[in-house]
């Protein structure tokens, strides 16, 4: 019976699931809700990435940046010399005030993880570096390691903040880096991965972030070459061979050097397709046509969207057509956006307010206050 | 297996066993393929009503149930129903006490579907048949190329709005949306590229809202009583908003249907 032979094979369902929760009141909590709130959307990653960023885990060293790395390499031999490498360009640049392997569970649950390390730094800048500020220096040199030392990736660099991931689904990962027990969080986000362009590794995994942004991405973005071109003439290396890198250094280069506010930049990233703007009011109309001109290699087209993480904030974004699905929600204090509110409800069945955002606007939870994260 | 003994004459409704016509199926823990296995499993062994409890994200739930003896059953879900619910639907009928995720009646032949709150993305998406009932709003590309063919004329009614490419590519078919809540519609790229069905708006459209190739025009008789037996319909299903039949139809509705059934000849044909 050919019918029920049909039914019997296994589809391939492909989209990659996003998923982030905010307390904006900032109470911290473990990674346990949004591991159960991703792996019910197993179908959407197949396995070849998964990885969280995570808000306020640091509370004893807030103060200092925390760089998470990367060492790959086949064999301890490689990792270790990369790592070696990696503690002398550290040393002479950065007071490291603590560093430790980052924890983990049985390295054989996992495919090939490489030697996973954090470091809490201060800048030591000297010379024609002291003219930069802390995070243009640390960007420097983080562009420097990802592009210079063989191996070694710093994958995370933000202060009271970190990334998670590797190669796995990320319920795997989160049980990997046991985030469901030794850390608190007021922001999670997370992201399962479907590789559809380039192989899978544990650097190609999302969170892709720079400082403190962090984005998780659903989609692809086709103008990858002209984005990183002109991302490139400001400094950032695209070097994790995947497209979502770009958007990461767009929003460094745009919310935090040039400090243009999220409704901008989304402008910038999503525009409205010229039909509209001729519709608008003379005043929008110049705005946008500007930001057009002067941001157009920044457009990112093609089908994605994203969660942005910054310190305090959590947003959400779709191309303008939304080509990507996105659901937001929120419950009390509770800011929740998910590829799919199903997750949502697995771990809030009950929901205030259930929406699904306009293509190219974007959803911003913010804290109420910073009080609490900054205690 | 159920498949094996249940013979053709005792598939008949009225011979079905009380003991078995309403069944129960708690979705916690069942993957897709558990859930639609069991559902299968109940129709062919002639239940006729079922409740699913606590489903979270269990896609196409509904799909896969057809049978040459058109086996018919009605079902009712709790929870949150994952993507492309009702795929393929093939004359059941599925109750939805909660919102619905994207692609809810994806290629639906027959039957009904009603959910009693929101709708994602591509609702009704190619539907060839049946009718969908959704109580508040709904995502981009709602009705994506739905279409009919001689008897077949499928039916959606959206309580609030759609947002985005509404109709899109709309070959045949009846959708209706009755801006419960007076947001009026924000949609745009309503009806690109349609060449086929109609679409009523309760309210006002703009002229750019709506693709190229569609004519706003206003309602006469016969879209009336189209409006009067699906709006009934409707108050029937959702007691809950409040509203009568005369309310809703007592006000101005637009309708929008292609200028044309080949929009595209010129682009295409050499």
């Amino acid at each position: 019976m050919p019918r029920i032979r049909r039914e019997l094979n296994n589809k391939e369902i492909c989209a990659c699931s996003i998923f982030g929760a905010m307390n904006q009141d900032g109470e911290r909590f473990t990674g346990a809700g949004v591991m159960l709130a991703v792996a019910n959307m197993h179908v959407r990653g197949n396995g070849l990435g998964g990885g969280f960023a995570a808000y306020g885990i640091y509370p004893q060293y807030k103060d200092y940046y925390a760089f998470h790395l990367m060492f790959t390499g086949i064999g301890p031999q490689a990792k270790r010399s990369a790592k070696k490498e990696l503690d002398a360009f550290l040393g002479l640049n950065f007071d490291i005030v603590y560093d430790e392997e980052i924890p983990h569970g049985d390295e054989a649950t996992v495919s090939d993880p490489p030697l996973v390390w954090r470091y809490f730094v201060l800048p030591k800048k000297q010379g024609e570096d002291s003219l930069l500020s802390d995070e243009d220096f640390i960007v420097g040199k983080i562009m420097w390691v990802n592009t210079r030392i063989e191996n070694a990736y710093v994958f995370s660099s933000g202060k009271n903040m970190g990334c998670f991931k590797g190669v796995g689904y990320p319920e795997e990962i989160g049980e990997y880096f046991m985030l469901d027990r030794l850390y608190r969080a007021y922001t999670w986000t997370v992201h399962g991965r479907f590789p559809t362009n380039t192989q899978a590794w544990w650097g190609g995994a999302h969170p892709f972030s720079l400082l403190d942004t962090t984005i998780v991405h659903n989609g692809e973005i086709s103008s990858y070459g002209t984005n990183r071109w002109y991302l490139e003439m400001y400094g950032y290396a695209c070097t994790l061979q995947t497209d979502t890198e770009v958007i990461a250094y767009a929003a460094d280069l745009l919310m935090r050097r040039q400090k243009l506010p999220i409704e901008i930049v989304a402008k910038i990233l999503a525009p409205p397709i010229w039909n509209a703007i001729d519709r608008m009011n003379a005043k929008e109309k110049k705005l946008l046509t500007t930001l057009r001109m002067v941001y157009a290699p920044l457009l990112m087209n093609g089908p994605f969207a994203v969660i942005i993480g910054q310190t305090g904030k959590m947003i959400g974004l779709t191309d303008r057509i939304r080509l990507r699905p996105i659901t937001a929600a929120t419950r009390g204090e509770m800011f929740y956006l998910s590829s799919e509110e199903a997750s949502i409800r697995l771990i809030s069945p009950q929901l205030d307010r259930v929406w699904t955002p306009n293509g190219g606007e974007p959803v911003v939870g913010e804290l109420n206050s910073m009080r609490k994260v900054l205690q | 297996m159920a498949r094996a003994v249940v013979s053709e004459s005792s598939l008949e409704a009225d011979q079905v066993d009380e003991r078995i016509k309403a069944a129960l199926i708690d979705a916690t823990d069942l993957e897709t393929k558990e859930l639609n296995d069991r559902l299968r499993d109940l129709m062919l062994s002639g239940v006729k009503k079922v409740k699913i409890i606590n489903v979270c994200g269990q896609r196409y739930i509904g799909t896969r149930l057809y049978t040459p003896e058109r086996l018919k059953m009605e079902i009712e879900i709790f929870g949150t129903p994952g993507n492309d619910l009702a795929a393929f639907l093939y004359g059941h009928k599925i109750t939805v006490h909660g919102n619905a995720q994207d692609g809810v009646g994806n290629t639906m032949d027959g039957g009904e579907i009603i959910v009693e709150g929101r709708a994602g993305d591509v609702l009704g998406f190619s539907m060839r048949g049946g009718e969908i009932y959704v109580r508040d709003n709904c995502g981009y590309r709602t009705a994506l190329h739905m279409k009919e063919y001689e008897g077949k004329r499928p039916v959606l009614v959206v309580g609030s709005s759609s947002q985005d490419f509404l109709g899109e590519y709309m070959a045949g078919g009846i959708v209706i949306l009755l801006d419960l809540y007076g947001q009026t519609h924000k949609a745009n790229f309503i009806g690109t590229g349609m060449h086929g069905g109609v679409i009523y708006l309760r309210g006002h459209v703009e002229p750019s809202q709506v693709g190229g190739q569609v004519e706003i025009s206003p309602i006469d008789d016969a879209d009336r009583a189209v409006l009067d037996r699906y709006v009934s319909r409707f108050v029937e299903r959702f007691p809950e908003i409040g509203k009568s039949k005369e309310e809703i139809l007592n006000s101005q509705f637009v309708r929008l249907t292609p200028k044309s059934k080949r929009p595209y000849s010129k682009l295409y044909a050499y």
